[in-house]
Order: C-alpha cells, then sequence, then structure tokens
C-alpha cells in the first residue's frame, strides 16, 4: 500500500506540473502581446514606458524563466497581482475560496444523500412503480441544466414563497438553494448507478446465501447488497467531484454568491489573465487530491482490495 | 476466447442467409421503445427549430418597443422579452445554435478521441504512453475548466466554445475508444489477422473499427446531451454567442435577470433544452441495450 502511495503522488506530482505548465501558457496563447493585454484597450502610457513595463514584468525573459519565477511564486503562495482589482491574486482568492469549498460540499452532502437513497429505493422495489419513478425522476434531475433549476428555485422559494434568501452567500440558509440547484443532478446519476450496482450484486451466489440463512429482504438489501454496491458507486461519486467544481462557476453566477468559480468568470471576461491562472491551478490541485482520496479509499473500504 | 456476450460471433458475422449484422442490429434499435420514443422528441424539437421559418417570422431579433414583457397569450405563446421580441421565435431560432454546436463539439471530441485512442491502442509501447499521458494532462483540469480556460484564450465567441468543449471532451472519448482497442487487440479474429500480415491501417479500418462501433455509438449520444448542456452553459454565462443572436443558454441568461417580472423568459429556454437532453438520454440508454446489453454491464 505505501509503494502505491508514493506511485501515485509521484504521477500526480509530474501531472501537476505539465497541468502548471499549459496554465502557465494560458496568457501567452491568447493573440497579442501580454503587456497590452494586461493594460487594457484605453491604455495612454507610450510605447517607451509600456516597454520598460515589459521588462519591469519580466515578460523579456525567455519562456522557461518566465515559468520558473512563476511556478516559484505559486509554491510560496505568491500568484502576482490582479490586473483588473489592484490587489495581490492570493488576497482576492483566499476572500471567496471558502464560499466555493462549502457550497462543494454542501452540494456533494446533496448528491449523496438523494443519489443514494433514490437508488436504493429503485433497487429494493425493482419493477414496481416506485422504481420506475424514481428513475424517471432521476433522469430528469440529470438532464436539467443546473442553472435552469437555480432560476426555478429562486423564483418558487425565493420570489413566490420567500422562505431562503436568494443573493448573497453569508447566511447559513443561503446555501440551501444553491447546493440543491447544484447536487440534484449529480444525484441522478449517482441514483441510476447504485441501482445498477445494486441489481448486479443482488443475483449473487452470497445473497442466496443470506436470504435462504432466513435474514428478512430489508436486511438483505441493507446490509449486504448495498455494502457490496458501494465501490463503483463511490467512483462514481468521486467523479462528481469534478463535475461539482466547475459546477460552483454557473451556481455563483446565479445565485450573486461569492466564490472563485463566479471570480474564475469575471476574471475571463476582464482578461484578468494572472487570476484566471491562479484558479485554474488551484481547482485542479484540488481535484486531483480529491481524486487521489477517492482512490485511496476504496482499499480501505473494500478489505479485499489490496494495492501492490 | 470467443467471449459470446461480448465478441461478436463469427458465425453471425458471416450469415449470408439474411440481413448483415449491421442491418439486423438498426431493425432492432428502431423498434426499441426508448429510441422510438426518445428518438421521436429530439426529431419534433429539430424540426420545430429548423422549420421555423416556415411558420413564423423569419427575424426572431425583431424588436417592437411597444410590447415589451407581455405575458404568454395566442399572440405571443411564450410572452416578449424586455426588448418585445417573441420569445418563442427566439427560442426555436436559438435552437439551431445550441443543436448544431453540441453536435459539431460531440463531433470534434469524437473523431479526435477516436483517432488518438485506437493508435495509442493498436500501437501500444511509446506511442501509447505519451498519448494517454497527454490525455491524462488535459484529464487534471476539472469538467468544463478546460473548455473555460480555451474560451479566455481565444475569446468569447459560438466558435470558440464549440472548439473548446469540443478539444476538451477528446480525452475522455480517447480513454474510451482506448479502452475499447486495446480490448478488440484481443478478439481472435483481430488477431488472425494480424498473424496474415495485414497493413496497420486497413487493421484498423476493417477490423479494430468495427469492434468499437458500437462503443463509439454510446458514447457520442451521452456526450451529446453532455454537450447541449455545456454549449448552454457556457452560453449562459456570457461566453457564446453574442448578443443579440438568440441560443438557449443565452436567452435563459436574459431570463435571469428578469426573473421577478418576467418569468417566462427564462422557463421556456429551459424546458427545451431539459427535453433535448431526456430525449438524447433515453436514446442512448436504448442504443446501449440494443448494440450490446453487457456494454456497461446495466439492466
Amino acid at each position: 500500500m505505501a509503494t502505491y502511495a508514493v506511485r501515485r503522488l509521484a504521477a500526480l506530482a509530474l501531472v501537476l506540473i505539465a497541468a502548471s505548465i499549459l496554465t502557465f501558457m494560458i496568457i501567452h496563447l491568447v493573440p497579442g502581446d501580454p503587456v497590452l493585454l494586461m493594460l487594457g484597450p484605453g491604455t495612454t502610457l507610450s510605447s517607451a514606458a509600456i516597454d520598460r513595463l515589459r521588462a519591469e514584468l519580466g515578460f523579456n525573459l525567455p519562456l522557461y524563466t518566465q515559468y520558473w519565477i512563476w511556478l516559484m511564486g505559486v509554491l510560496h503562495g505568491n500568484f502576482g497581482q490582479s490586473i483588473q482589482q489592484s490587489m495581490p491574486v492570493s488576497t482576492l482568492i483566499g476572500q471567496n475560496i471558502w464560499y466555493t469549498v462549502r457550497l462543494t460540499i454542501a452540494s456533494m452532502i446533496v448528491t449523496i444523500i438523494l443519489g443514494v437513497l433514490a437508488g436504493v429505493v429503485a433497487a429494493m422495489n425493482r419493477g414496481t412503480w416506485a422504481d420506475l419513478a424514481t428513475m424517471v425522476v432521476s433522469l430528469i434531475g440529470l438532464s436539467m441544466p443546473s442553472f435552469w433549476l437555480a432560476l426555478l428555485l429562486i423564483y418558487v422559494f425565493a420570489v413566490k414563497i420567500q422562505i431562503f434568501p436568494v443573493f448573497g452567500g453569508t447566511t447559513h440558509s443561503a446555501i440551501v438553494l444553491p447546493s440543491v440547484a447544484l447536487g440534484i443532478g449529480g444525484a441522478g446519476v449517482v441514483a441510476r448507478f447504485v441501482r445498477s450496482a445494486m441489481l448486479e450484486v443482488v443475483n449473487q451466489q452470497y445473497i442466496l446465501v443470506a436470504r435462504s440463512k432466513g435474514l428478512s429482504e430489508r436486511v438483505v438489501m441493507l446490509k449486504h447488497v448495498f455494502r457490496n454496491a458501494v465501490i463503483p458507486v463511490l467512483a462514481v461519486v468521486g467523479l462528481q467531484v469534478g463535475y461539482l467544481l466547475s459546477g460552483t462557476v454557473i451556481i455563483e453566477e446565479v445565485f450573486g454568491r461569492p466564490g472563485i468559480g463566479h471570480l474564475l468568470v469575471s476574471s475571463i471576461l476582464d482578461k484578468d489573465f494572472p487570476t484566471v491562472q491562479a484558479i485554474v491551478i488551484l481547482v485542479t490541485l484540488m481535484y486531483a487530491l480529491t481524486n487521489l482520496a477517492v482512490d485511496f479509499s476504496y482499499a480501505l473500504i473494500d478489505p479485499r482490495i489490496v494495492y501492490a | 476466447m470467443l467471449n459470446p456476450a461480448v465478441e461478436p460471433d463469427a458465425a453471425k458475422v458471416a450469415d449470408s442467409a439474411g440481413l448483415s449484422v449491421r442491418a439486423r442490429t438498426f431493425r432492432a434499435a428502431m423498434r426499441h421503445p426508448s429510441i422510438r420514443f426518445g428518438g421521436a422528441i429530439i426529431l419534433a424539437i429539430v424540426i420545430a427549430c429548423f422549420g421555423a421559418p416556415l411558420f413564423m417570422h423569419a427575424n426572431p431579433d425583431l424588436q417592437n418597443p411597444l410590447s415589451t414583457f407581455l405575458p404568454p397569450s395566442w399572440a405571443h405563446p411564450f410572452g416578449t422579452d424586455d426588448l418585445g421580441r417573441d420569445v418563442l421565435e427566439r427560442v426555436l431560432y436559438g435552437g439551431r445554435y445550441t443543436m448544431v454546436g453540441s453536435v459539431v463539439a460531440v463531433f470534434i471530441g469524437v473523431v479526435g478521441g477516436l483517432v488518438l485512442g485506437v493508435v495509442a491502442g493498436y500501437a501500444g509501447g511509446m506511442v501509447d504512453m505519451v498519448i494517454m499521458r497527454a490525455m491524462d494532462i488535459v484529464l487534471a483540469f476539472p469538467g468544463i475548466l478546460s473548455a473555460l480556460a480555451i474560451t479566455a484564450i481565444l475569446g468569447p465567441s459560438l466558435r470558440n466554445t464549440v472548439i473548446a468543449i469540443g478539444v476538451a471532451g477528446i480525452p475522455g472519448f480517447c480513454r474510451i475508444m482506448y479502452a475499447a482497442t486495446v480490448q478488440a487487440k484481443t478478439f481472435t479474429y483481430v488477431e488472425a489477422a494480424r498473424a496474415q500480415g495485414s497493413p496497420v491501417v486497413r487493421m484498423m479500418r476493417q477490423h479494430v473499427l468495427p469492434a468499437v462501433f458500437a462503443q463509439v455509438i454510446v458514447s457520442a449520444t451521452t456526450g451529446l446531451g453532455i454537450g447541449v448542456l455545456s454549449i448552454a452553459g457556457l452560453g449562459f454565462l456570457g461566453l457564446g454567442v453574442q448578443p443579440p443572436t438568440p441560443e438557449w443558454g443565452a436567452i435563459l441568461n436574459e431570463g435571469q435577470q428578469f426573473l421577478q417580472n418576467a418569468w417566462w423568459i427564462g422557463i421556456f429556454p429551459g424546458i427545451f433544452i431539459t427535453l433535448f437532453v431526456i430525449a438524447v438520454n433515453v436514446v442512448g440508454d436504448g442504443l446501449r441495450d440494443v448494440l450490446d446489453p453487457t456494454l456497461r454491464g446495466r439492466g
């Protein structure tokens, strides 16, 4: 297990380095001069001043040197200066990141609870209307655009009935609508998967044994079938993390919540590349670490799995 | 050895007494209830959107400052928006951009993924490693982040979001095609052709591709559903078509601004998106059943 862990971490480090190179290249892949892009179209600086600025910011250095400087800065938490907001990018991110983390976790909770419940209900009542109804609802849930569901929820709960706050993100109840909007899509996917994973297990020999032991159907389903179906379900849940992380971008926009998703979009529209680069590499890091954690959890949950 | 559930039965392939396997599969597909149901919905939406000029005005951008924010009525089934434009027309015309955009994006992803995946899977060795590691790197970026980054570089427009989503989708398809190719390499008839000394390209075309064909179809269908949601999503963020061009996601964006006064602008485009994606998913499920029930192993 330890050697596996080391190997995975080493592979992760390599992939992240490559990803960081790609991220760094973002500002250099945009057509046009990076300095002019940073200054914006209405700049009044003379070309001599621009050249001076270019030298100051290090754009005259060879690319690999620039990358190294950027990387060293990143590893020390220095992501440069935000063009639009005139403050260090790390401050900007620090102000926003916790909102996004909270939203992601809350949405994941919604996805897991709703998805697992629906999937178990469907599997236990296979062939009945409960099964059909749950699967139809799951299908609708995963086909809906999350931002549309968000608008529906806003309209019903915040405009008409006025229970939950609509905009902002500071109060506790403000997280309910956004996390539901974001989590339902994943819940639909998870529900379908849980159902099929459980149905696959249900045909196994050991379930027949459990039933012939005289265990009630409920115990058989919940104790034996579900536990063994958990592994593929965990895989799907792991995949949802990526979807949730990137989904916060849209949801934060709709609900006017602060967060790095919202920050990313405004940075793209404002051409604030240092911020874009910082957010991309941070989110990628979070995503990679979460995937690693999910992969390791397989071994913890299923004692049969041994990582060589 | 021959696994009858997965590897095409050699006898069936050579069946000359009836239709070819491909024709028979097609017939079975057309009879499948999911495919019929989903296909009907898709057809209805496509006809409505592309046939719009036949029964509506030719110009969805027609502004009418006198009739802004009209609720749904017989004259305007989906109401009007802030500039007096008929929302139904905009939704129908907008559907073209969303649907064509997602089809093109999926096409880019599938073709790119197919080429890279089959080459990597078939060649093995260094080529395999280089290609698959490159895919891993792109896959390190979650969800639409890659698409967002590419859009950031290229600038907001429908063309760029299509390219961004297509390219961001290549690694996913590549992985699937790679797995299918690697599996296909183990099939007896492929081994036989290889032993006969068939040239590589011919091998791929005649033997490997038909084997991965089923997987291509199913993945492409799932990808289309995701593609529509992505295109609409980026359109919603304002990164796709630029005003005044309609597109389902972009109209939803307008709908968001006026949600309190004019709920109809935001609700109807979303209904169309949802219906279309549901139909695509239903067809995808049906195709998976028909092409190979054990493909994803789920019943």
